[in-house]
């Protein structure tokens, strides 16, 4: 099957900085891919290539076959940022139904995405007044209302609780299983076994892509994170 | 563009503003005040109150518009909220047609209030409807909207987009006319004044406030600020990257 993402030497630069070093990376659809690495090392830029809103230097970004950014790509492709990019000053419920105006959902499409991320019951609020990990929430809920065919995900768990943590990634386990492709960056390990696919990056460069188990034995590490720190602190 | 995200953006930015009775208020109700404070200072002048309470109540909205969208748009760009309505189904113009929209209603409301006081209460008389001041008024408000909106792209934090204000806004009134005819200053300043758009938004208050007739020179003053409207606009649509660094 073609990939559902296609990166082909892409070069970034921000800030008169070189951040992105020539990526080479395809993304399989119908899969969760987990993209990791340390802090700084590029994840974000990768990603906001992916959806087409980063200025790149050089390279072909292709998502389901068009150029990354498209305006056919619009309506398919989610996107939530690190911070949850949101209307402070209106509701949850208000925040959802103007994003769902934009990509043609209607309020029942609200609900059931209000419920998927456990808001029903802080739907009035203002968003001013919900915590991060709620906050963080709206964001996601926003990204799912269009049911996009590929949703990135920067970060999309940082500060929630184990529980919530459980359950979103089991919300996204069953998007990949009903065809949606997800790429997540995360710098905690343990969800780092959720994924099908591990991108790891570091330096601007990628590192290793494999699945887990691959990993696992390659490394000869049990603990994902023991072997990612064994892959990163290897000389380059 | 679409029609449905158009009037969506428009009720999202009213929604927001209704979060926000405080804003209303003073949007609404400074003006208002405003031009009470200018009858009691020109208790036993009443000529002067009349040729300068009418500009000055169409001016109001220009003024007050561009405060609120450059701060509204400068929050936009900066909570990300822009950056994800990039990445959605929704085209630059749809954004600004739905802000036009909703600060286009508020400036309706803004000159009805600030009209009924100063026509109904203070003894303002125009010579002409009062709907011809309350259309003068809105197009001053989407002017300033506009505006506001295309230089909140130089701005990156909130002290700056305030300080425009004075630096933009200042200058255009202290040589629109109001203070000074413009014939009567130096031809540097007049030549100054001919391109700033708030001399036409002045000029066609002036005249209905003092002429008998609306000539040709009151169409020839809203095409100005329509146009001087538009162009900003465009150059407002022109900062709204979707592809940033």
């Amino acid at each position: 099957m073609a990939p559902a993402i296609d990166i082909r030497d892409l070069h970034v630069i921000r800030g008169g900085r070189p951040v992105l070093h020539g990526i080479d990376v395809a993304v399989e659809p119908g899969q969760v891919t987990g993209l990791l690495g340390p802090s700084g090392c590029g994840k974000t830029t990768l990603m906001r290539s992916i959806v087409g809103v980063q200025i790149v230097r050089s390279g072909t970004v292709r998502v389901l076959g068009s150029d990354a950014g498209s305006p056919s790509l619009r309506p398919r492709v989610g996107y939530v940022t690190q911070a949850p990019s949101t209307y402070a000053d209106l509701s949850v419920r208000e925040n959802l139904r103007y994003f769902a105006a934009i990509e043609g959902a209607d309020g029942e499409r609200v609900d059931s995405v209000l419920d998927a991320v456990d808001l029903t019951s802080l739907a009035d609020r203002v968003v001013r007044m919900l915590s991060d990990g709620q906050r963080a929430r709206v964001s996601l809920a926003t990204a799912l209302l269009g049911e996009p065919d590929v949703l990135v995900l920067d970060e999309p768990t940082v500060g929630l609780d184990p529980v919530l943590r459980r359950d979103l990634w089991q919300m996204f386990r069953e998007l990949a299983s009903s065809g949606a492709t997800l790429l997540v960056s995360s710098h905690v390990m343990d969800e780092a076994s959720e994924c099908d696919m591990l991108i790891l990056m570091r330096e601007g460069r990628i590192v290793a892509v494999e699945e887990p188990d691959a990993l696992r034995s390659r490394t000869g590490e049990t603990d994902l994170g023991q072997a990612f720190l064994k892959l990163i602190e290897e000389p380059a | 563009m679409s029609a449905r995200a158009t009037f969506a953006t428009a009720r999202r930015v009213l929604w927001q503003i209704r979060r926000d009775p405080r804003t209303v208020a003073l949007l609404i109700g400074v003006p208002s005040g405003m031009m009470f404070l200018l009858k009691l200072v020109l208790e036993d002048r009443e000529a002067t109150f009349q040729f300068i309470g009418i500009p000055l109540l169409g001016l109001f909205p220009l003024i007050s518009m561009f405060l609120v969208t450059s701060i509204t748009m400068l929050r936009e760009r900066s909570t990300g909220t822009l950056e994800r309505l990039m990445t959605m189904p929704i085209s630059k113009l749809d954004v600004l047609a739905g802000y036009g929209l909703a600060f286009g209603l508020l400036a309706v409301l803004q000159g009805a209030v600030v009209s009924a006081v100063g026509f109904g209460l203070l003894g303002l008389d125009a010579n002409h409807p009062i709907l011809v001041v309350i259309g003068l008024a809105v197009a001053n408000a989407l002017l300033g909207m506009s505006l506001g909106l295309s230089l909140s792209a130089l701005a990156r934090t909130e002290f700056q987009a305030v300080q425009f204000m004075p630096a933009i806004i200042f200058p255009q009134l202290l040589l629109c006319g109001l203070l000074v005819e413009r014939s009567q200053m130096s031809p540097v300043l007049e030549a100054i004044s001919n391109v700033l758009p708030m001399t036409y938004a002045y000029d066609a208050l002036d005249r209905v406030a003092t002429s008998p007739e609306l000539g040709s020179e009151v169409t020839t003053d809203v095409v100005v600020v329509i146009g001087v409207t538009l162009v900003a606009l465009a150059l407002g649509a022109l900062t709204l990257r979707r592809r940033t660094l």
